[in-house]
């Protein structure tokens, strides 16, 4: 059980507190309820390469990073399809230091055009570093491509491609600052060594008088629902063969999403999973093989990706994993398997409680999809998934019109 | 209005009083030593074996580093499937690692569950059997894994470096061939288990929300195990660095990026040197905040990022610089690590410069320690590296008073890019 306090400023800048005083730290955290999601199609990355720029210089303070080090803190900081989300960590006595730095880059960006020039080649070094110079990098660029005709989740949030990223005006950057990094759009997170009257008053102090901002309206255009499986053959300079295959889940907050992650628990988390243990172990057709999914806010997908072992045909790997969907679909699964996942979920949810950093991301992440306190009643909603519900949502899932196949040949 | 161009006023990092939580010693039946934090809110334990079983005690390649991954894949009474079952069932991770002179066995759990499962540890390192068939699955994989990671020019940089600093006979620089894989045998696994595990040095740490009679239950069940009873064999091995110094390396005809390693041998741990070098290291390449990422990602964008850092080795450490860069920069960038060691040497760190490294490792110390995990895995590197808290203390001494001008004398003594082995694979 996490307790927290929230209020929200007049602003509209939502605040949640959660106190620990068991750790001399304090972790800040600001989510922005933007992500690569949000980006206009011909200008794909520039969530992400915005997030670099939120360390070029702020408009009072010329460089974020070496105020919050001679603090003692440290700060990182990510994003992904559905939002972006700052976090430093910070020996609570000079937690003000977290709140100044947060609330000037909030206030407003200093939009130095040589950190946008530097940035763009980091960025760009990036982009190579992990999909470009790495064998089967560009896998998940084509299966998105594949699996969305017409939501944004279409590309992955590092862009399209590098020419998006070296084409970004300090322009865009300017406006995207002002559309979507405005407290009205924004939450903040306090959690460790502190107190809720403490942080109310820093709040008011350093993030009261930033002018609210527009509420961002959402409106993203809708996939619609696939009604013909799809397949892409790729050949490219790779050892191994690989197969990769997705299907369309429900969002965030249906009752479907806590079933897909339940099934791909089933499927393929860990030694005992089933996938593991028949295509792995027994028939020896993958050399590795994993199912999950990427926990998006909107509709997501549910994956299974592989290597083949070498001599094995692409066909009889695809249709071994078919097999074990069919097995899913057709006999439900027994007691002992599914107090398996859920023992599994209670486990997972402990572990992740441990650190005031984690706990300040969950309560962020939770408040973003409506209400923080849902970070104590997720694991009920594990609980209540019952055996008959999995066999439903893998009847539901695993349609052959609702999946996206790539065979990814080597050369 | 509120001054938002000025700091808010701080307590500086360094006058914090930081402690390093004492942990609790005792020993099994068996004279296995087990080291214990009890601390954080959350109903949770991990428990680790760590065996003198890395491949410093092997004699022929991979056979410790196998021997640890195939250790739950059979027992006497159980197959490998039964036995993952048997975990996952309790949401429980049983994790295994071979490093250099260590091999470890890890268990996370919810502290409810933890004595169902000890049993089952206490199996696998006495009941382990590495049946033929899992053998043969798991070399047939391994071997697919190496050759994708051998198309990576990171992996490939990784190898290399290690045999041109240590050489390619010493456990710290060899590496893997898909040769190796098929020269193993399933009796050179069973007789390294035996050795190494069944009747091997063992040691036992565990963290987190224990059990009151954790250390009942750790004797009940290992304290009768044949552990710590035969001495470990006294193995040496010469460091025989390479010759040549600089190597540019073709992996991958089309590649956009190479792999840049910089690296020259370095003292252990025990070295009176080593804790100034980290302040040193600090301030040219170990943190976002350093020399080495403030030029060559900042201000010239050549990387995403680059690193400094000294080797995580017991016998000898070597000091490493790293970083993937575009590939028509790789020599630019070479060039600029050797400009900042050359500023490093000729010009004295200022103060303010070197106020925020102090205050960033004091900070980062403090952040360290947050959590049972954390404070244990500390207290692991001394015990395993032949130190105890007074290392920790002294090391915050340093931090609070290393001297410009000592780090100035550190930097002209091994900050020398003649020192360097230096390598590109494109």
């Amino acid at each position: 059980m996490i307790t927290f306090d929230r209020f929200v400023l007049d602003n509209g800048l939502r605040v949640l507190v959660h106190e620990d005083h068991s750790t001399p730290m304090a972790v800040v955290n600001v989510l922005y309820d933007v992500g690569a999601r949000d980006e206009n199609p011909d200008k794909t990355g520039f969530a992400h390469l915005f997030e670099h720029l939120m360390f070029g210089g702020s408009i009072n303070i010329p460089d974020y990073d070496e105020p919050l080090q001679r603090a003692g803190g440290e700060n990182n900081a990510y994003t992904t399809n559905d939002l972006t989300n700052y976090y430093c960590q910070i020996p609570a006595e000079n937690i003000e230091t977290a709140f100044w730095l947060e609330s000037d880059r909030m206030l407003s960006l200093a939009f130095s055009k040589k950190s946008l020039d530097v940035q763009k080649k980091v960025v760009c070094e990036e982009f190579k570093e992990h999909y470009l110079n790495k064998p089967y990098g560009d896998v998940w660029h084509k299966m998105r491509e594949l699996a969305y005709t017409t939501h944004p989740y279409r590309w992955m949030t590092i862009g399209k491609q590098l020419s998006h990223v070296e084409d970004a005006h300090i322009d865009d950057v300017k406006q995207f600052f002002f559309k979507h990094y405005r407290p009205v759009n924004a939450i903040l997170v306090v959690t460790g060594h502190v107190t809720t009257e403490q942080v109310k008053q820093l709040a008011n102090k350093w993030f009261g008088d930033i002018p609210m901002g527009d509420k961002y309206q959402r409106n993203l255009p809708q996939e619609p629902k696939q009604t013909a499986a799809r397949k892409l053959e790729l050949h490219a300079a790779v050892p191994l063969d690989a197969y990769v295959k997705t299907w369309h889940m429900d969002a965030r907050l249906d009752k479907g999403y806590y079933a897909a992650d339940m099934i791909t628990e089933i499927l393929g988390g860990g030694g005992s999973s089933r996938l593991y243990q028949s295509l792995v172990k027994e028939k020896q057709l993958f050399s590795n093989l994993d199912c999950y999914h990427f926990g998006s806010i909107d509709a997501g997908l549910l994956a299974v990706e592989g290597k083949l072992v070498k001599g094995v045909k692409m066909e009889d790997a695809a249709a071994a994993v078919d097999d074990e969907i069919n097995k899913l679909q057709s006999a439900i699964i027994s007691e002992q398997e599914l107090q398996k996942v859920k023992n599994k979920t209670e486990s997972v949810i402990a572990f992740e409680d441990m650190s005031i950093m984690s706990r300040a991301n969950s309560l962020a992440m939770y408040e973003l999809l409506g209400d923080a306190e849902m970070m104590n009643t997720e694991l009920q909603k594990y609980h209540d998934i019952t055996a008959q519900d999995i066999q439903h949502y893998c009847k539901q899932i695993f349609r052959t019109e609702n999946s996206n196949t790539l065979f990814y040949y080597a050369n | 209005m509120i001054n938002r161009k000025t700091a808010p006023a701080i307590t500086d990092a360094v006058s914090f009083n930081l402690s390093l939580k004492p942990c609790e010693r005792y020993v099994l039946d068996n004279k296995t030593p087990v080291y214990a934090i009890h601390a954080g809110a959350q109903d949770v334990v991990m428990v680790e074996w760590v065996f003198y079983a890395g491949n410093w005690y092997e004699s022929k390649n991979i056979v410790a580093g196998t021997t640890n991954f195939l250790l739950k894949n059979g027992t006497q009474k159980r197959n490998a499937y039964s036995i993952n079952e048997y975990f996952e069932f309790y949401g429980a991770y049983l994790n295994r690692s071979c490093y250099n002179e260590t091999a470890t066995i890890t268990l996370h759990c919810l502290t409810k569950h933890l004595h169902e499962l000890l049993p089952v540890v206490a199996e696998i390192i006495t009941e382990s059997i590495f049946p033929e068939e899992e053998l043969a699955i798991c070399k047939q994989n391994q071997k697919q894994r190496l050759q994708v990671n051998l198309k990576k020019c990171d992996f490939v940089a990784n190898r290399l470096i290690d045999e041109y600093v240590f050489g390619f006979h010493h456990p710290y620089g060899k590496y893997t061939s898909t040769i190796d894989y098929d020269a193993l045998q399933r009796e050179e696994l069973k007789a390294f288990h035996e050795q190494f595990y069944k009747n091997g040095t063992c040691m036992v740490f565990a963290a987190g929300k224990l059990p009151a009679n954790l250390d009942q239950q750790l004797n009940q069940v290992f304290g009768k195990l044949p552990l710590n009873s035969q001495p470990l064999p006294d193995m040496q091995y010469p460091v025989v660095s390479a010759v040549e110094k600089k190597y540019r390396i073709m992996n991958d005809a089309e590649g956009v990026q190479g792999a840049i390693r910089l690296a020259q041998p370095f003292f252990n741990r025990h070295h009176p040197d080593f804790p100034k070098v980290q302040v040193l290291n600090n301030i040219f390449g170990g943190f976002f905040g350093s020399r080495l990422m403030s030029n060559i990602r900042e201000d010239k964008g050549y990387t995403y990022g680059i690193h400094s850092y000294l080797q995580n080795h017991i016998h000898q450490s070597a000091w490493m610089i790293s970083t993937e860069a575009g590939r028509d920069v790789c020599e630019a960038t070479i060039a600029e690590v050797y400009h900042e060691m050359e500023r490093l040497r000729n010009e004295p760190i200022g103060k303010e410069e070197l106020d925020l490294v102090r205050n960033y490792m004091m900070g980062s110390l403090l952040g360290d320690l947050d959590g049972p995990f954390q404070i244990i895995g500390r207290w692991k590197t001394y015990i395993l590296n032949g130190l105890d808290e007074q290392y920790f203390y002294k090391s915050i001494e340093t931090i609070r008073t290393v001297s410009s001008d000592e780090l100035q004398i550190l930097a002209k003594q091994y900050l020398n890019p003649e020192h360097f082995y230096e390598l590109v694979v494109v």
